[in-house]
């Protein structure tokens, strides 16, 4: 079973949520930290990184011996990611999309495709949890290519916490694309509500099954929950805004250390979605 | 020699548009036969990247010598400077304007980009 901690809006409390989840768990957990621009999982699970890997894509190299500057290649790229300049062809290795597209229309013969590196992923285990994490080359503008290495990591079988990037664009349907669930961390603000809505459409277009977590619940006002209400979309979980969950983050603690009774939450939401999900077949 | 502006209209009268990769139109001027014509460019506007370097392309195809816009970024000088298209940044409100200072010399002609991608 594969869960996704996801939301529109940053900073809602997917990673303590996360690691809440992987912590809680009676059954042996990978978590995945998919956040690859900024990762940080692993400053609240305490595992040694055992193994490292750097994670890269093909793009393309022109050889300028047997370019001669036709063009092809540029007008085929959706990205422009190549440009054609009368006497030269220059390539943009930050826009690629790797597709491979320039090298099958060249009538020359004259493309390659060379390694970039995109970042690495680093992994360990401690116990029963699994745990591996992505972290993006500065500079680099595209994450997907990382996060689906990242989730290769995912062992069928078992449970799975993967967690997402913020926002709702490509890195985090890369994030939740292969999940069975996603959970969905609010909160009830303003600006939590807004990118909630935005988030919900997304999982319902890609058709996941999900629910929604309240954090801070007692924070703002009830316009995330009569929202729920109205879309059916069911709070599997309020967690209250409590200081000492802050003053242990702080510390590098989590929610756990905090509010010991959480542990107890969290096995019931897994046990409920798990159940789902047996329903749902 | 063949100059690019980078405009929002189709006249030397149009605004002078400070963006080079998302402006709708390039004025290229002939300054031997002080003539112009209009190359579009508006397929950039809703580019989701690379709009500079695909409007250095519209303005090489064009045969220019040299651009004349508000700013450019470094891919898109990237692509001008391997074409050998030389680059100049300045302020104007009109066309005109930037043409005539063109003309007059008054202008410096930039060694690198002058604003980060996505300005």
């Amino acid at each position: 079973m594969k869960i996704a901690v996801a939301s529109g809006k940053g900073g809602t409390g997917k990673t303590t949520l996360s690691v809440a989840l992987s912590l809680s768990a009676e059954v042996p957990v990978i978590l995945l930290d998919c956040d690859v621009e900024e990762p940080n999982c692993h400053l609240f699970v305490g595992i040694e990184e055992d193994e490292s890997r750097d994670v890269f894509v093909p793009i393309p190299e022109i050889d300028k011996g047997k370019c001669d500057n036709c063009g092809r290649c540029a007008q085929f790229c959706q990205f422009n990611a190549i440009a054609s300049l009368g006497s030269s062809t220059l390539v943009f290795p930050e826009l690629c999309h790797s597709c491979g597209g320039c090298m099958k229309v060249c009538p020359k013969g004259a493309i390659s495709e060379k390694n970039r590196l995109i970042g690495r992923i680093g992994s360990g285990r401690r116990g029963d949890l699994s745990f591996a994490s992505g972290t993006l080359e500065i500079g680099n503008p595209m994450s997907p290519p990382l996060i689906k290495e990242v989730l290769k990591r995912a062992e069928s079988g078992r449970l799975v916490i993967i967690d997402s990037p913020p926002g709702t664009s490509c890195p985090m349907v890369a994030a939740v694309s292969e999940a069975d669930f996603v959970i969905l961390v609010t909160e009830p603000t303003p600006f939590g509500l807004h990118d909630l809505k935005i988030a919900v459409e997304t999982v319902r277009e890609i058709r996941k099954p999900h629910c929604v977590v309240v954090n801070r619940c007692d924070s703002g006002d009830d316009r995330v929950e009569r929202y729920c209400a109205e879309q059916k979309i069911e709070i599997a979980l309020k967690i209250p805004d409590d200081r000492r969950v802050a003053v242990a983050y702080s510390r590098g603690g989590t929610i756990l250390d905090a509010m010991p009774e959480m542990r107890a939450e969290m096995r019931r939401m897994l046990n409920k979605i798990s159940t789902k999900l047996g329903e749902m077949g | 020699m063949k100059i690019a502006f980078s405009s929002s209209g189709d006249s030397l009268e149009s605004p002078f548009d400070s963006r080079f990769g998302r402006c709708r139109k390039f004025i290229i001027y002939d300054d031997a036969a002080d003539s112009f014509e209009v190359v579009d460019n508006s397929q950039n506007l809703n580019a989701a990247q690379g709009a500079g370097i695909q409007s250095a392309q519209n303005v090489v195809k064009a045969g220019v010598a040299a651009v004349v816009s508000g700013h450019c970024g470094p891919k898109a000088f990237r692509a001008l400077s391997a074409a050998g298209v030389k680059v100049y940044n300045c302020e104007f409100r009109t066309v005109k304007e930037a043409v005539q200072a063109f003309k007059s010399g008054g202008l410096k002609e930039a060694d690198s980009a002058d604003v980060e991608g996505h300005w």
